[in-house]
C-alpha cells in the first residue's frame, strides 16, 4: 500500500560536490586530530562544518535494549548533531517503519525485520564502502562463520539477511556483496533464567523450564515469533521432538509445539507469560517464578536488587540446546540524501567506533566490533565481559554503579562459547500468520 | 421544514460531524476496505476483493473462545461495577443531606482517576502478588500456609483491575439519574405505607434506569475493546478479542486483523443498540 515512488531518487546533483568535500575535510580532521580519532571517536570538525551540520536531526527508532538514549546523547555530543532516540516495542517498530517510512531516519531492525523492511522497499543498501570499520567486523555477520565454526542457520541469521545485491533490490543476496541492508549493532544470546537458591541445582537445558517439579513457578516469553522458538528449544531438548528447522517451522510442527503448551497451560505450568522486560524482572525479584526464559541484563537486574539469579549456560550437547541469538542493526531509510545521508553514514560509523560497544557490553551484551569496544573497557571489565574470567576489580554497570564483586564469574563463559553455542535466531516463520492465530489459541486456554 | 430550518438543523450538527468524519467514519472506512483485500506477508496490501478474512474470522473457534473469554470478563465488570455504583450513587443522593458534602463526596469519587489508568492497575501487583501485601498478611494472621495464587495472573485480578478502573463511570451518570428524581416522590411514598424497600424497588430504580444504561455503555465499550489490561493482570494467561488481532499487527496480517476490529465494532453496535432498546436516551439527555 504504502509503495515507494522514488526509487531512483537519490541525493540531488547540486548537494553532490558538498558531499565529497565535505568527505575530504573529513578525512582532513581525522588526520590533524590524529590523537583524539586515535579513541576511536571523531571530535573537532572544522567550524564550516559543524555550521552546516548543527542543524540535522537524525531519528533512531526501535527497542529500547537497543536504542539507548544514553549512546544517543553521546553521539551528539561527539558528532556536533542531533540525534533522538525513540523507543517502540517490537511490534510497534516494524508497523511504524512500513506504513510511516519518512518519520524515522534510521531504523534499528533485527534480522528479519531487515528482510520484511527490504522486502517493502523502505530502507536503502548501506554502501559496505562507507563503512570504516567494515573489515573489523566479526565474521559471525559478515561472513556467517566464527573461527571456523559456521554460525547456525535456523530462523533468520544476521547473516542471512545483511546482503542486497544492488542498494535498491528488495531481495536478500547469498554471499558477501558491496551493500548491506543492515549494519548490525548490538547482539546476544538469550537462554534461562531460574533462581539457584530455590531450584537447587545447576541448570544447563532446556527442558527443565517445562519439568513438573517447576508446575505453577515458572514463566515463558509471551511474544509470539520468539516465545514460540523457546518452546521448541524446551520441547526438543525433553526429547518429545525433532525439528527440521525451529525457526521456519511446518504447520504439524506448529500444531505440536502449541498443542504442547496448552497442555502445560492447563496443568497450570505457568504461573504467568511475559512480554517485557521489566515484567520478567518483577516475576523473578518477587517470588512469582523460579525459572524462565529471559535476557541476559534481566538476570543482572534481578542481581542488584539483591536476590541471586543464574543464567543458564545452554551449550549445545547431542545436537540438541543452545542459545536463541537475536542481532540489531541500523538501516538507513530510504528517504535520506545529500547532508542527511551523510550525517546518518558519519553515524553508524561512530556507533561501531568503540563507545557504542563499551557502553552495551556493561550490560552484557555483545558489539560486531569488540576491537574497538576494548579500547573503552578496563582491563578487568574486557576480561568478564569478554573472556569469560574472573573480574580482577569491581565491575560497573554502564551508569558506573557497581553490579559485581571482584572474583565474579560472567555466567555462560567467554564471549566465543557463547556465540558459538547460538543454535538458533530470532525469525518470522514463513507461517508467520498460522503460527500467530495458534498462540492466541495457547493464550485463551 | 423550511430550506431556513433545514440549513440551521446542519449548522447545528456540523461541529460533530466535523469531528465524526475525520476521526471516525474516514478511519473506520479505510478498515473496511482493508477486511476485504488480501495481504502479501510482507505487510502489503493486494488491493483485492476477497471474503477470506471474514471467512476466517467467522468459521475459526479461537474467534468463539476469543469472544467468549471477552464476554465473560464484560459481564463480569459491568455487574460489580454496576452494584458498586448503584450503591455509591444511592448513598450520595439519599443519605447525605446537605448537597454541598454530598457534591464534596461526589468530587471525592473522583480522585483517583487522576492517576493513569496503568498505573492504577499495576499497583495491584504488589498487593495481589505471592509475596504481596495480601497473601503475607493473610499467612501472617494464619489465615492460609500457602500464599493465594489466584489473587494475581488470574481471571479474578483482571476483574479486580476492570472494576477499580470503571466503577467510575457506573457512578457518574447513576448519580446523575438519582439527583433528578424528585424526593418529595420518596416522601409521598414513605407516608403512602411504603417501605423502604418498595421504595427502590417502585421508584428509584425505574427512575435510575436511564443512568444505569448509559454507564452499561460505556463500562461494556470499554472492557470489549480493550487487551492491556487481560494481558497484564492474567499475567498472559488469558487472551482477548483487541489482543487477538493486535498480535495479527505486530506480524503485519493487517486484513485479517481490520476483519476482526470489523466483526468486533458490529458486535459492540448491536451490544449498545440492544441497551439503547431499554431506554430512552433522548428523553435523558434533553431533559
Amino acid at each position: 500500500m504504502t509503495k515507494n515512488k522514488s526509487d531512483r531518487g537519490g541525493a540531488p546533483k547540486t548537494s553532490a560536490p558538498t558531499d565529497i568535500s565535505r568527505r575530504r575535510l573529513l578525512k582532513g580532521a581525522a588526520g590533524a586530530a590524529g590523537a583524539v580519532a586515535g579513541a576511536g571517536l571523531i571530535k573537532g570538525f572544522p567550524t564550516i562544518w559543524a555550521q552546516e551540520i548543527k542543524d540535522i536531526e537524525l531519528r533512531h527508532v526501535g527497542v529500547s535494549y537497543s536504542v539507548v538514549k544514553a549512546i544517543g546523547d553521546q553521539a551528539s555530543k561527539d558528532l556536533g548533531f542531533k540525534v533522538s532516540m525513540q523507543n517502540l516495542d517490537t511490534s510497534a517498530a516494524i508497523n511504524r517503519f512500513i506504513t510511516q517510512p519518512n518519520t524515522v531516519d534510521i531504523a534499528d531492525v533485527e534480522g528479519w525485520q531487515a528482510k520484511l523492511a527490504t522486502k517493502r522497499g523502505v530502507l536503502q543498501g548501506i554502501e559496505v564502502k562507507k563503512i570504516k570499520e567494515f573489515d573489523n567486523i566479526l565474521p559471525i555477520f559478515t561472513k556467517g562463520e566464527i573461527n571456523g565454526h559456521k554460525i547456525p542457520r535456523q530462523g533468520i541469521s544476521p547473516y542471512e539477511a545483511m546482503y542486497i545485491a544492488k542498494p535498491d533490490a528488495t531481495d536478500l543476496h547469498e554471499g558477501v556483496t558491496g551493500w548491506m541492508t543492515f549494519l548490525p549493532q548490538v547482539y546476544n544470546a538469550d537462554s534461562i533464567g531460574y533462581r539457584p537458591d530455590l531450584v537447587g541445582h545447576a541448570v544447563t537445558e532446556w527442558k527443565e523450564l517445562i519439568d513438573p517439579k517447576f508446575k505453577g513457578k515458572a514463566a515463558i516469553l509471551d511474544v509470539p515469533a520468539i516465545g514460540i522458538m523457546d518452546a521448541a528449544l524446551c520441547f526438543e531438548s525433553a526429547g518429545l521432538i525433532k525439528y527440521g528447522n525451529k525457526g521456519n517451522m511446518t504447520k504439524s510442527e506448529i500444531d505440536f509445539t502449541i498443542n504442547k503448551l496448552i497442555e502445560l497451560k492447563k496443568q497450570g505450568h505457568f504461573r504467568a507469560t511475559w512480554t517485557t522486560f521489566d515484567q520478567s524482572v518483577q516475576l523473578m525479584a518477587a517470588g512469582e517464578v523460579e525459572i524462565q526464559s529471559m535476557w541476559s541484563p534481566a538476570v543482572a537486574a534481578v542481581r542488584v536488587k539483591g536476590l541471586p539469579c543464574v543464567y543458564a549456560p545452554v551449550n549445545i550437547k547431542n545436537g540438541k540446546e543452545g542459545y536463541r541469538g537475536w542481532c540489531n542493526g541500523m538501516g538507513l531509510m530510504k528517504h535520506l540524501s545529500g547532508k542527511k545521508l551523510g550525517a546518518a553514514y558519519d553515524y553508524i560509523n561512530w556507533y561501531l567506533s568503540g563507545w557504542q560497544g563499551a557502553f552495551v557490553a556493561r550490560y552484557g551484551y555483545y558489539s560486531p566490533v569488540p576491537s574497538t569496544a576494548k579500547k573503552l573497557l578496563t582491563q578487568a571489565e574486557w576480561e568478564y565481559w569478554y573472556e569469560g574470567k574472573p573480574a580482577s576489580a569491581d565491575i560497573p554497570d554502564p551508569y558506573g554503579v557497581p553490579m559485581e564483586k571482584a572474583g565474579a564469574v560472567r555466567d555462560g563463559g567467554s564471549f566465543i562459547e557463547r556465540v558459538t553455542n547460538i543454535s538458533c535466531w530470532n525469525t518470522l516463520m514463513d507461517e508467520a500468520a498460522y503460527m500467530n492465530k495458534r498462540w492466541n489459541d495457547f493464550k485463551v486456554a | 421544514m423550511t430550506r431556513r430550518g433545514n440549513l440551521a438543523g446542519w449548522l447545528y450538527v456540523s461541529p460533530l460531524v466535523l469531528v465524526l468524519v475525520p476521526f471516525f467514519v474516514l478511519p473506520i472506512l479505510v478498515v473496511l476496505a482493508a477486511s476485504f483485500m488480501e495481504t502479501d506477508g510482507f505487510g502489503g496490501i493486494i488491493p483485492t476483493v476477497t471474503l477470506a478474512n471474514y471467512a476466517g474470522v467467522l468459521t475459526s473457534k479461537l474467534t468463539l473462545d476469543l469472544y467468549l473469554a471477552t464476554i465473560k470478563f464484560t459481564i463480569l465488570t459491568w455487574a460489580f461495577s454496576g452494584i458498586i455504583g448503584f450503591w455509591v450513587a444511592y448513598f450520595l443522593v439519599f443519605h447525605i443531606r446537605n448537597p454541598l458534602i454530598a457534591i464534596g463526596l461526589f468530587l471525592v469519587c473522583t480522585v483517583p482517576f487522576w492517576t493513569s489508568n496503568i498505573i492504577r492497575m499495576i499497583s495491584w501487583i504488589p498487593l495481589l502478588g505471592k509475596e504481596g501485601l495480601v497473601n503475607s498478611t493473610l499467612i501472617g494472621a494464619g489465615v492460609v500456609d500457602q500464599p493465594l495464587e489466584f489473587l494475581l495472573f488470574s481471571d479474578f485480578a483482571v476483574v479486580v483491575a476492570y472494576v477499580h478502573q470503571l466503577t467510575i463511570f457506573m457512578i457518574v451518570p447513576i448519580f446523575n439519574a438519582l439527583a433528578r428524581i424528585d424526593k418529595r416522590i420518596v416522601e409521598a411514598a414513605l407516608d403512602a405505607g411504603a417501605s423502604r424497600f418498595d421504595v427502590l424497588r417502585l421508584i428509584v430504580l425505574p427512575m435510575a434506569k436511564n443512568g444505569i444504561a448509559l454507564g452499561s455503555i460505556f463500562v461494556v465499550s470499554i472492557v470489549m475493546g480493550d487487551f492491556f489490561v487481560v494481558k497484564v493482570m492474567s499475567g498472559g494467561g488469558s487472551a482477548s478479542v483487541v489482543g487477538a488481532f493486535y498480535e495479527d499487527i505486530s506480524v503485519l496480517q493487517y486484513p485479517p486483523a481490520a476483519a476482526s476490529a470489523i466483526v468486533l465494532t458490529l458486535v459492540l453496535t448491536l451490544v449498545v443498540a440492544l441497551i439503547l432498546r431499554s431506554v430512552d436516551i433522548r428523553r435523558e439527555i434533553t431533559r
